[in-house]
C-alpha cells in the first residue's frame, strides 16, 4: 500500500486541472464535445484507479478488521 | 384526472406503502429511526448515498443547467467523483469513531471531538440553514414535476402542498428504514428512464449526439466548453474542489454513514459510485436536447426543460412514469433531508439544553418537529426565484465550512482547538451569507482583481476566510493554554 495511496491525487489533477488544457469542442469523441468527453474518461479512470487502491489496501483483506 | 397524474399519484401510494411495510416489526427508538440501526451493507448504504445525489437536483436541476448554461454543468460530474475518491479515506476514521462513541449525528461528532456542546449547537444551525435550500429544491422539484405531468390541472402552488404532505407523512412512519426501500425502487426507475432520454432524444430530434452538439455549437458557439468570462474555467474548477469537500458535511450524509455495518462498505462504494455518476451523462443529453426543440425557458424556469421536451414528445402515460419517478427523486433526498433536520433540533440544540431529556422524549419531539420543518420549507419555496442549481449550491457554500474542523479533527494531535474550529466555522458562515444576501460577486467588491480571482466561488473564499480564522485562533488559544501548564512545569505542546 503506502505509495499506491497517493494515486488519488490523479483524479484531481485530470478533473480540477485538466480542463484548463482542453476546453475545446472539437475533435468531438463518441460523439461528445472534447471537453466533457476527457470529463468522462477520467471517471472511468478514477474508478479504475480506486480499484487498484483497493486491492492494494491491507485493510480490506477478508481477514481485517 | 389525465394517465399522468394518475400514474403519480400511485407512485406516492406506493412509497408511502413501503414505508409503512418497512416499520413493522422494528422497535422504533431512537437509534432504528435515525440510523437503522447501524446495520445496513455495501448496497444499502450505496443506495441510501446515491439515493441522495440522484435527487431532483440532477433530474430536473441538471438538465435545467444543461439546458440554461452549458458547460458549466459539467462540473457535477467532476465534483461527485471527487468526492468518493476523498470518502475513501475520510469516511472510515468518522464511522470508527461514531460507532465507538454511540453517536447519531453530525453535531455529536463535532462534540465529542472537541469536547464542546455549543460547537455541537453551532453545527446544527449551519447544518439546518444549509438543508433548507436542498429541501426547497426538493420541494420545488414536485411541484414542477405535478404542474407540467397535470397539464395544467393542478397549479403549482397545490403541488408543492401536496408534496410536501406525503414526504412529511412518509418521514413521520418510517424513518430513515423507509428511505432505503424507495431508494431501491427509485434507482431501479431513475436509471432505465434517464438512459432511456438520453439515448432517445438527441437520436430522434437530431439522429445522434454528434449532430446535436454541432447543431447546438453552430446556433450558440462556444456553449458546450466553459466561457472565457463568467461561470469560467475558475468558477469551474473551484466549484468542483468547494463542492466535493462539502459532499460528506450534508448533516444527512455525515448521518447515512453512522448506517453502514464496517467501514469497508465505504471503501467499496469508493469504486462503485464514480461510475454511477455517468448517469448524470445522458441528464445532461436531454437538457441538451431541448435548446433548440423547446426554447425560450429563461430564469428559474429552465429546470422545466426535461419535462416540457417530454410532454412534447411522449404520450400522457409515458410522462406520467417520468413524473412518478420524479416525484421519487424528490420524496427520498427530502425524506432525509425533513428527518435529519428534525433529529438535529430535538437531538443537538433542544437537549443542549434541557440535559434531563431522556431518548423517548426526544425521539417524539423530533418526529413533533418533521411538519414544522416542512411548512418552513413550503414557505421558502412558495417565495420561489431562484433555479435548483444556484439553491444547492449555496447550501454547498454553508456546509463546505464544516469541513476544516472535521479534517483536523481526525489526525492523532488536532491542531485546531475547541475556539478556532468555532471562530473559523462562524467567519466562513458570515462570509457566505453576508455574500449571498447582498448579491456581491468578487468581481463586484474587487473590480480591479485579475479575472482568474474575480470568477471563483464564493464559497471557497468563504473557506479560505474560515481557515485562516481558524489557524490565527488555534495558535493563540493553543498558546494560552500551554501558559496556563507552563507554571507546572513542561507542557503536553511543548514536549511534542
Amino acid at each position: 500500500m503506502g505509495n499506491l495511496r497517493w494515486l488519488a491525487v490523479l483524479p484531481f489533477l485530470g478533473l480540477v486541472v485538466g480542463p484548463f488544457f482542453v476546453n475545446r469542442v472539437t475533435p468531438y469523441v463518441l460523439g461528445m464535445p472534447f471537453l466533457l468527453a476527457w470529463i468522462v474518461v477520467w471517471i472511468i479512470l478514477t474508478a479504475i484507479i480506486m480499484t487498484v487502491i483497493y486491492r492494494a489496501d491491507p485493510a480490506n483483506r477478508e481477514d481485517a478488521q | 384526472m389525465n394517465a399522468a397524474l394518475a400514474l403519480i399519484a400511485l407512485a406516492a401510494i406506493v412509497a408511502l406503502v413501503l414505508g409503512f411495510l418497512a416499520k413493522r416489526g422494528k422497535d422504533m427508538n431512537l437509534e432504528q429511526w435515525t440510523v437503522g440501526g447501524r446495520g445496513f451493507g455495501a448496497i444499502f448504504v450505496f443506495l441510501l448515498l446515491a439515493g441522495e445525489i440522484y435527487t431532483t437536483f440532477t433530474f430536473l436541476g441538471g438538465s435545467g443547467f444543461a439546458y440554461g448554461k452549458g458547460a458549466p454543468t459539467y462540473y457535477i460530474l467532476a465534483y461527485g467523483t471527487l468526492a468518493y475518491v476523498i470518502s475513501y479515506f475520510l469516511l472510515p476514521p468518522i464511522w470508527r469513531y461514531a460507532k465507538k462513541y454511540g453517536l447519531y449525528s453530525q453535531s455529536d461528532f463535532f462534540v465529542h471531538k472537541y469536547g464542546s456542546t455549543s460547537l455541537g449547537v453551532l453545527v446544527s444551525v449551519v447544518g439546518i440553514i444549509a438543508l433548507v435550500p436542498y429541501l426547497v429544491l426538493q420541494f420545488k422539484g414536485l411541484g414542477i414535476i405535478v404542474e407540467t405531468a397535470g397539464y395544467g390541472a393542478i397549479a403549482s402552488t397545490p403541488a408543492i402542498w401536496i408534496g410536501a404532505a406525503v414526504v412529511t407523512a412518509y418521514v413521520m412512519v418510517s424513518g430513515v428504514h423507509g428511505s432505503a426501500w424507495v431508494a431501491v425502487v427509485k434507482d431501479t426507475l431513475i436509471l432505465s428512464i434517464v438512459i432511456f432520454l438520453g439515448l432517445y432524444l438527441p437520436y430522434h430530434y437530431y439522429g445522434g449526439l454528434e449532430p446535436m452538439f454541432t447543431a447546438i455549437d453552430k446556433a450558440q458557439p462556444g456553449f458546450t466548453v466553459l466561457p472565457a468570462h463568467g461561470q469560467s474555467l475558475w468558477w469551474y474548477a473551484s466549484t468542483v474542489l468547494l463542492t466535493a469537500l462539502g459532499f460528506f458535511m450534508w448533516p444527512h450524509s455525515f448521518g447515512s454513514v453512522y448506517t453502514a455495518r464496517n467501514e469497508r462498505v465505504f471503501r467499496k462504494n469508493a469504486i462503485l459510485l464514480p461510475l454511477y455518476q455517468l448517469i448524470l451523462l445522458f441528464v445532461f443529453f436531454v437538457g441538451f436536447a431541448a435548446i433548440l426543440q423547446v426554447p425560450g425557458l429563461k430564469g428559474p424556469d429552465i429546470d422545466l426543460a426535461l419535462f416540457k421536451l417530454s410532454a412534447k414528445s411522449f404520450a400522457p402515460w409515458f410522462v406520467g412514469i417520468i413524473g412518478a419517478t420524479g416525484v421519487l427523486t424528490a420524496l427520498v433526498p427530502g425524506s432525509m433531508i425533513l428527518m435529519t433536520a428534525a433529529t438535529l433540533i430535538a437531538n443537538n440544540i433542544y437537549r443542549a439544553f434541557h440535559k434531563s431529556a431522556d431518548d423517548r422524549q426526544v425521539s417524539r419531539l423530533a418526529k413533533l418537529l418533521v411538519p414544522v420543518v416542512a411548512l418552513v420549507a413550503v414557505y421558502f419555496t412558495l417565495q420561489g426565484g431562484e433555479t435548483i442549481v444556484a439553491l444547492l449550491l449555496m447550501g454547498y457554500s454553508f456546509v463546505t465550512q464544516l469541513f476544516p474542523s472535521v479534517v483536523l479533527s481526525l489526525a492523532k494531535k488536532n491542531l485546531a482547538t475547541r475556539e478556532g474550529a468555532f471562530a473559523g466555522i462562524i467567519a466562513g458562515v458570515a462570509t457566505v451569507a453576508a455574500i449571498s444576501l447582498t448579491h456581491t460577486t468578487i468581481g463586484t467588491l474587487f473590480p480591479s482583481l485579475p479575472a482568474a480571482i474575480r470568477e471563483l466561488n464564493v464559497g471557497i473564499i468563504a473557506l479560505v476566510v474560515n481557515i485562516v480564522v481558524l489557524v490565527l485562533v488555534s495558535l493563540a488559544t493553543q498558546r494560552v493554554i500551554a501558559e496556563g501548564a507552563g507554571f507546572s512545569g513542561v507542557s503536553a505542546q511543548d514536549r511534542s
